[in-house]
């Protein structure tokens, strides 16, 4: 009379297992679905990864930022022709820092000069100071060799030099853009204190660098 | 038995390395599916460093004016076409990043200062980097009707992009768009500098 009873308690438990086992399955299976997995579809690789790595470096670093975005705020400040000639002169003098850099020549300091541009362009902006247009084009080529450099040592091997090359100053001269599209505001009497504003802000920013480099 | 695997792998080995090994493309006339034409216009359109040192100088061409645009549009197309056939018929050699790189400095240079050249000078340069450009085009070019085909679709593409590029500019008057232009030219001098940075690069 056992046997019956036996063989249906069996039963009983091997289809609890059965469905034990099968819970775990879909459960393992739903989390390995679900596991992050590398987009190997849209790798950064070749002539694309080039441009976008490119392009993706100077915005990534938040001190050279300001100093770009301050050279077109500056450069609306003071208008034409310094609005177009502060954008033109700093990405090829900026070239020329990132040359130096890819060809492993030394420059000592970067940092401090990284940081300092953005105190003393912050501080430009700040102060709307009108120098001649030849001095505010010397200060502005003067510190771009240093973002340049920094940029140059930076460059990863493997890249499309010259896409790399391009996404990186076309970034540069979309955060001058950037810079004196924000600058338009100061054609408007309540726009100017704002820009002195963003002036102090970028200052202040340049002193939070100086002070990383420092320590 | 053992001997002669170890023979055998030692012979495949350094084969099958030599064979992986990654080389420069030197012949890089892409297939497109779509024939040696189209073959011709996608090398063209793929290649950065020409794409961008014609358009620096259609560029500059068309802010020259009309005149300077015209023989550009005629000058460019056609020295590029004889150098490609220039280059079919040498011997392969190494493509040249540094020249590459001076060409875009040039004549980045050129159109972010609004150089005025004469005419006759303007003209020059048009045939002297069509012939530069071409006979390394022509490099990786076989010497076949398809070959010729595909010399036939650089120059059109050539062509089209020097008409575009210096009939837009050409009747541009507001002092604005004529700066960006000019940015255009400074941004294409970098890259030029920054490539030439690369390609004497010492360090990893």
């Amino acid at each position: 009379m056992r046997e019956p009873s036996t063989t249906v308690e069996a039963l009983d438990s091997r289809t609890s297992s059965w469905s034990q086992i099968s819970r775990f399955g879909f459960r393992a299976a739903l989390i390995l679905l679900l596991l992050p997995t590398a987009a190997f579809a849209h790798v950064g690789s070749g002539e694309a990864g080039g441009f976008l790595s490119g392009f993706h470096h100077p915005i990534s670093g938040p001190d050279h930022v300001l100093a770009m975005v301050a050279v077109g705020l500056w450069g609306a400040q003071l208008g034409s022709p310094a609005i177009w000639l502060l954008p033109v002169a700093f990405p090829m003098v900026m070239a020329v820092g990132g040359m130096l850099g890819l060809m492993g020549v030394p420059l000592p300091g970067i940092e401090y000069g990284i940081a300092t541009s953005a105190i003393l362009l912050g501080a430009a902006v700040t102060s709307e100071a009108r120098p001649p247009l030849g001095v505010a084009a010397a200060l502005v080529g003067f510190f771009a060799i240093f973002h340049g450099h920094a940029h140059g040592t930076e460059l990863p091997a493997g890249e499309d030099a010259l896409l790399y090359s391009l996404g990186f100053v076309i970034a540069t001269g979309c955060l001058h853009a950037a810079g004196i599209a924000i600058g338009v505001l100061h054609q408007w009497p309540w726009g100017r204190p704002l820009l002195r504003i963003a002036g102090a802000g970028i200052v202040l920013g340049g002193v939070f660098f100086m002070w990383r480099a420092v320590a | 038995m053992s001997t002669s695997i170890a023979l055998r792998s030692s012979r495949v080995l350094p084969l099958a390395a030599i064979a992986l090994l990654p080389r420069p493309a030197a012949a890089h006339l892409n297939s497109t599916g779509l024939g040696p034409v189209y073959d011709g216009v996608a090398h063209f359109l793929t290649s950065p460093e020409d794409l961008l040192a014609v358009l620096a100088l259609a560029l500059w061409a068309g802010a020259r004016g009309a005149n300077y645009g015209r023989w550009a549009l005629f000058m460019l197309p056609s020295a590029w076409l004889l150098g490609s056939l220039l280059g079919m018929t040498a011997a392969a050699t190494a493509g040249g990043t540094v020249l590459s790189a001076v060409w875009l400095m040039a004549l980045g240079a050129l159109l972010a200062t609004d150089l005025a050249l004469p005419l006759r000078g303007a003209t020059a340069l048009a045939a002297l980097l069509g012939l530069q450009r071409g006979y390394l085009n022509g490099l990786g070019i076989e010497q076949s009707a398809s070959g010729i085909a595909a010399l036939l679709g650089l120059g059109a593409v050539v062509f089209v992009v020097v008409a575009i590029a210096a009939a837009s500019v050409v009747r541009l008057r507001a002092a604005w768009a004529r700066v960006a232009v000019r940015v255009i030219g400074s941004w294409i001098a970098a890259s030029g500098l920054l490539l030439l940075g690369w390609s004497l690069r010492t360090h990893a």
